[in-house]
């Protein structure tokens, strides 16, 4: 899934300065997953805006609603006839939903309320880690289940550097060398020659360095 | 008991302090409350097992967002006491009470009163 | 001497087998050539060849083609590093061209730190290729003059291929193997990590040794002399990737007030000696950071004095 979180408040309360009256907008997908833009988050962010304001002396009214995703037209047309009574709307979605909503609703603005960061998973209860770099080249069969591209600090592909030190990143000890893992693991497994071999230079046109990528089914296209 | 505390404080009683959200501590402080705080049981005998330690996070979320937003983060606390001790809960009642008169009313209330 | 793949100076001192003695030296942070010059002067004729780091420890420093320039001008042979953090592969095969047209003949390739060990930690990252894959190229460019993507170079570079190796880094068995694939990847000599665990060093080149990488490709040991206390407690909790014994720093801390600096050239002089007599060494690289002046009391003190002149 899609991990993002919150912006400062600062920098929330900046975009809705000029503005009296907001929707805040949730969305049920991803950020609901990772408990930054829910129904609850909504109505969290809601209260602090309207905390923050009546502190200023120029309270804040604030609606509030969550669908279902913001990332496909049937669902941001649901908001079709409430867009507009609005001075700003918030969108809790990830990068994708203000985005969405400004095309759907080019009279309104939409300012994010979160920071997308990136593709990965819970590793465990409140936290959500990195996983997929969006490469659009998959190999991770090749690393026995792990991805240097997007787990390795340098992406590299024949790791690990020389600044591996006790299973850490040299970037930070909060960060596991997933190259000390891969090793580990082919080792353990008698795998090691698959390392030895050396791999091909990265095609980097599949990554977001070939430009915006799009996706499509032809055999649903109409 | 029958013990006295101060009627400036308003108690809302929940089966575990684990029952309390963020959404709630924050409503209050939207509301005009001046402080607000959770009174749980002593970590490590919750009812409930983990409860008190949920509320705990949660309360220190809203300090944090308190302090993020300008305002004072001491207005939310978070008190540990066992269901019997009659007297330290009068005592947390007065020591909140007293705390919340040094920093004076909520500034959420300040500009109404203006 | 036939069948040099680059006609350096330190690949025919390599060759002819002598004991092979190379230098180190970080480009001004800025434009400041005198410095520079100032710096290399006191390795002239001191050492095979020097070193020139690329935006070391990801700080802006001169670029290390330029700096390699400017020592080939001034009468010393540069071993020009290229680090993959800060350039992709078209940058990457542009520089290599250019700095054979300029005369360098010896080139590093190395990952490089990661930029937020810098001063720039914001920038983007580059890394579009590893550098294995970097070694590889070089290769690929040298000995079949062709670019990446096999369309020919007009006038290829000759360049003799370096690489670095860490034996202190983790996992320590899967090491040797690294730099088998070094050399597989078509690396021409290999400088270690700085050392300071002997004993760990020793069974990593016995390693190499049993695995015959040795007769492969020609290894030199890292050496940094320590100067205090300070400096060794902190490359032993600071540096990823670096072993530094405690027996050592309670041997600096033993010499007493005034008397560390030449008890750390003790310790690299001793380092040196055993390292002249270790199956599988072919020389030694001297790093003596911001200490270039002390570099030809310790090549003397250390037997390497001078340099063999070889045609």
């Amino acid at each position: 899934m899609i991990i993002a979180d919150r912006k400062p408040l600062e920098e929330i309360l900046q975009m809705v300065k000029d503005s009296n009256k907001i929707l805040i907008l949730g969305c049920k997908g991803c950020v609901t997953v990772c408990n930054v833009g829910g129904m609850k988050e909504v109505g969290v962010l809601s209260s602090i805006l309207k905390i923050a304001r009546k502190k200023e002396g120029r309270p804040l009214k604030v609606d509030e609603k969550t669908i279902e995703r913001q990332c496909d037209p049937e669902y941001i047309a649901q908001v079709k006839e409430i867009v507009d009574k609005y001075d700003a709307v918030i969108s809790m979605a990830c990068g994708v939903g203000p985005q969405f909503l400004s095309e759907a609703y080019p009279t309104q603005r939409f300012f994010p309320a979160v920071n997308t960061t990136s593709f990965g998973g819970a590793t465990s209860h409140g936290v959500w880690s990195e996983r997929c770099a969006g490469c659009g080249t998959c190999v991770i069969h090749l690393y026995d289940g792990m991805c240097p591209i997007a787990r390795c600090s340098k992406s590299i592909m024949h790791g690990p550097c020389g600044g591996s030190a006790r299973g850490k990143c040299e970037i930070s000890k909060e960060v596991d060398c997933i190259w000390d893992m891969i090793v580990k693991k082919k080792m353990e497994k008698g795998r090691l020659e698959d390392l030895i071999q050396m791999k091909p230079t990265k095609d980097w046109r599949t990554a977001r360095d070939g430009g915006p990528r799009k996706s499509v089914r032809e055999e649903l296209v109409q | 008991m029958r013990l006295s505390y101060p009627s400036s404080v308003k108690v809302i009683q929940v089966p575990c302090t684990g029952r309390v959200d963020i959404i709630h501590l924050l409503k209050a402080i939207e509301d005009g409350a001046d402080g607000v705080y959770v009174a749980g049981c002593l970590e490590g005998e919750c009812h409930y097992l983990s409860g008190n330690l949920k509320a705990k996070k949660r309360v220190q979320y809203v300090k944090n967002v308190l302090k993020e937003i300008g305002m004072e983060p001491e207005r939310v606390e978070m008190f540990n006491l066992s269901a019997g001790e009659g007297p330290r809960f009068a005592e947390i009642a007065r020591e909140m009470a007293e705390r919340i008169k040094k920093l004076g009313p909520s500034p959420v209330n300040m500009k109404k009163a203006a | 001497m036939k069948d040099l793949k680059a006609e350096s100076n330190l690949e025919k001192v390599l060759r002819a087998g002598h004991f092979a003695l190379t230098g180190e030296c970080g480009p001004p942070k800025g434009a400041n050539v005198a410095h520079l010059k100032e710096k290399i002067a006191h390795l002239k004729g001191v050492v095979d060849s020097v070193n020139i780091t690329d935006n070391q420890t990801a700080v802006v420093r001169m670029s290390s083609w330029a700096a390699s320039t400017i020592l080939i001008q001034e009468g010393l042979e540069p071993n020009f590093q290229m680090v993959c953090r800060d350039r992709n592969r078209l940058a990457i095969q542009s520089d290599i061209l250019g700095v054979y047209a300029m005369g360098v003949r010896n080139m590093l390739c190395l990952s490089g730190d990661h930029q937020t060990f810098g001063n720039h930690p914001q920038a983007k990252n580059v890394y579009d290729i590893d550098s294995m894959q970097l070694i590889s190229l070089v290769k690929k460019m040298r000995d079949e003059g062709k670019f990446m993507n096999d369309e020919d170079i007009d006038v290829a570079p000759k360049l003799f291929i370096g690489a670095a190796s860490n034996p202190f880094a983790d996992p320590f068995e899967f090491r040797v193997y690294r730099l088998a694939m070094k050399i597989q990847a078509g690396a021409d000599f290999i400088q270690t990590q700085c050392i300071y665990n002997m004993e760990k060093f020793r069974n990593f080149m016995k390693m190499a040794v049993d695995m015959g990488l040795h007769e492969k490709v020609y290894i030199l040991a890292g050496v940094t002399p320590m100067k205090s206390v300070g400096m060794a407690q902190y490359m032993a909790k600071s540096v990823p990737g670096m072993d530094v014994p405690e027996s050592l720093i309670k041997r600096l801390r033993g010499a007493g007030k005034g008397k560390v600096a030449e008890e750390g050239i003790q310790f690299a002089l001793e380092q040196m000696q055993e390292f002249k007599e270790m199956k599988g060494i072919a020389g030694v690289h001297l790093m003596a950071i911001e200490w270039e002046h002390k570099v030809p009391e310790i090549a003397e003190r250390a037997g390497l004095l001078p340099r063999p002149k070889v045609e």
